[in-house]
């Protein structure tokens, strides 16, 4: 079943409403800035045209969304399960919390995306940003993926400042050479081995798939993969614990 | 259950703002849209703007808004008035009854001009005259608040939410080439006519999302130069540090912002340029007071232009677009799409990067 719903004008709650009654795909034209759009959905298939409001797909729990344009701030908030893509550029702190599920962006990221991101079992959060993210990318990531491709970033930094402070788990994966970006001591950056390369393409084919990217392309490249230097990094921080 | 100003509500906030660089003049209907999409972030409380180029015909006078609790409070400030200004103009700000905006206080301007004689003797510029007398009345006159005191600009605030203050002020009637809006979600303070934002002196005004958490140190360095908090709102503190940094020290709105959104230490360190480094660490260490810290997105409106600055964290959403002449800035992409749906170069400043747009020489 095809819904096409016009939500201009449409308070956030009414348009969640209509939401729920819907079933199969529903495309929202219209939109402008209703916060929590389908948040905490395990089904539909929503594609968004104009512009949603933060906090888009928060505690999302296995439903598909995709955005034509940009997003705002805090997409996929502690998202389960399903996938977000945004065709646009995505404000900050996406991904805030993330414990399952894809989110792919074409462009940029603001502050803070992935930011206490964390993994169990067989629940392994993805996060995928193809142009530049923000400074705090990763701050306290715990675990899950997160990969920055930094594609037509013509001389921009790829990552601010203070990537992955305090992480103590999950991966990084970052489109340059690893002295492009500055990290803390708690953390090691080392080129990609042919063994994370692969596992990289695995994740990244959905990904070139849904923006029609050549993979080839996008695998050519210095990659730097990030992670905790042991299971403790921040054992004597404060405390000797 | 407790008031509100004693109760803790968590905090959101809306800033919006528009200027055409050619100067061309804009509505005042307009910037009030960008307030619909991000209704959510106020609740109520406060609800504010200012417009700039807004009063042609009197460009060379003083504007001075204030707010009056009652009619004697207002005829015995009157007199102050009459000792130090000669007043061209005196008048009500026009309003609209409407059931929103309930419990108005007396709203009254004067377009006015300081006593040569008065100059002279007490040996002050105009400005710094024109902003000691709204300090006075601030903090010593009870019961009248100036809220407004630039040339060619005004600033229109009242408890509400941001749409029906533009609807109680008439502010379709209005056309400036710059505009700078406010929704209040007030957090550890009162919600009242004098606290909704802009905070403004001068032609500064100032909306501002966030909370400053170096609140009373910054208040109190601010006090040893004459700068008295009365209005119940950090932001206030705001207004009168970029006010001191700009026309008391002469410091650019750059190093201003460096200032009060200083690069981190080990940024500093890691500059290339050593005169950038050499001034920085300057800045950091003449007016450590002036730090601000906590989260917030504002956006300054001063003649002839807006600067929009985030804290150096970026705790708080801003995000920039264009179209033709026209520079938009809203805390949310949403509501600059209500102002300009084709809007372009949509882009998020940095944290503590400065945006400065100015209107071409001539243009205002």
């Amino acid at each position: 079943m095809m819904t096409v719903m016009d939500v201009s004008g449409l308070d956030h709650r009414s348009l969640n409403e209509k939401l729920r009654e819907a079933e199969g795909s529903v495309t929202l034209s219209g939109c402008r800035g209703q916060r929590f759009i389908a948040a905490g959905m395990d089904r539909l298939q929503l594609t968004i045209h104009g512009v949603p409001g933060n906090a888009l797909g928060a505690y999302l729990n296995g439903a598909s969304i995709t955005v034509r344009g940009n997003a705002q701030d805090a997409v996929g908030d502690t998202m389960n399960d399903g996938s977000i893509v945004v065709h646009g550029s995505i404000g900050d702190a996406a991904g805030y919390a993330m414990r399952g599920g894809r989110i792919y962006v074409r462009g940029d990221a603001g502050y803070r995306a992935g930011i206490h991101m964390k993994a169990y079992q067989n629940k392994i959060p993805l996060l995928i940003i193809g142009g530049c993210a923000g400074s705090f990318l990763g701050e306290y990531q715990a675990g899950g993926i997160i990969v920055v491709l930094g594609l037509e970033r013509k001389g921009r930094r790829i990552v601010g400042n203070f990537p992955c402070t305090g992480m103590h788990g999950g991966k990084m994966f970052l489109r340059c050479a690893p002295e492009e970006a500055s990290f803390p001591s708690q953390v090691t950056a080392s080129v990609a081995s042919a063994e994370d390369l692969k596992f990289l393409e695995d994740c990244l084919r959905p990904y070139c798939a849904a923006f029609d990217l050549p993979l080839k392309q996008v695998m050519d490249g210095p990659f730097t993969l990030v992670a905790p230097c042991s299971s403790n990094p921040y054992r004597q921080m404060y405390v000797m614990n | 259950m407790k008031p509100e100003g004693q109760v803790r509500i968590p905090s959101g906030c809306a800033i919006a703002a528009v200027i055409s660089r050619s100067g061309h003049p804009i509505s005042g209907g307009l910037v009030p849209q960008a307030m619909k999409p991000m209704h959510d972030r106020s609740n109520g409380l406060g609800g504010g703007f200012a417009g700039y180029g807004i009063y042609r015909q009197y460009r060379d006078f003083y504007a001075l808004h204030l707010f009056y609790d009652q009619r004697s409070t207002r005829k015995s400030c009157e007199s102050l008035l009459k000792e130090r200004f000669e007043i061209v103009q005196s008048e009500v700000i026009p309003t609209r009854k409407i059931p929103a905006i309930t419990g108005e206080p007396i709203i009254w301007r004067y377009f006015v001009t300081p006593l040569r004689s008065i100059l002279a003797s007490m040996q002050l510029d105009e400005k710094e005259f024109v902003a000691r007398t709204v300090m006075y009345i601030n903090a010593c006159v009870e019961g009248a608040y100036v809220f407004s005191s630039g040339k060619n600009m005004g600033a229109f605030k009242a408890v509400g939410f941001p749409e029906d203050v533009a609807e109680f002020y008439r502010l379709e009637e209005y056309e400036g080439y710059s505009w700078t809006a406010h929704g209040r979600y007030p957090t550890n303070t009162p919600g009242w006519w004098g606290g909704a934002h802009p905070f403004t002196l001068l032609d500064y005004s100032v909306v501002h999302n966030g909370e400053i958490s170096s609140y009373d140190a910054n208040r109190r360095f601010m006090e040893m130069f004459g700068y008295q908090c009365s209005l119940q709102t950090d932001t206030e503190v705001i207004t009168y540090i970029l006010d001191y940094l700009t026309r008391v020290q002469g410091l650019t709105l750059e190093e201003a912002a460096s200032v009060i959104a200083a690069p981190f230490w080990n940024t500093i360190e890691s500059k290339p340029d050593q005169e950038e480094r050499e001034k920085q660490l300057c800045l950091r260490a003449l007016f450590s007071s002036l730090l601000i810290t906590g989260p917030f997105s504002i956006v300054l409106g001063f003649t002839g232009g807006l600067m929009a600055l985030n804290d150096r964290l970026k705790l708080r959403s801003m995000v920039v677009g264009e179209k033709g002449d026209r520079v938009y800035i809203a805390s949310e992409e949403a509501a600059i799409r209500a102002m300009e749906p084709e809007a372009e170069n949509i882009w998020a400043p940095a944290g503590g990067e400065p945006v400065i747009i100015r209107v071409k020489d001539g243009g205002y």
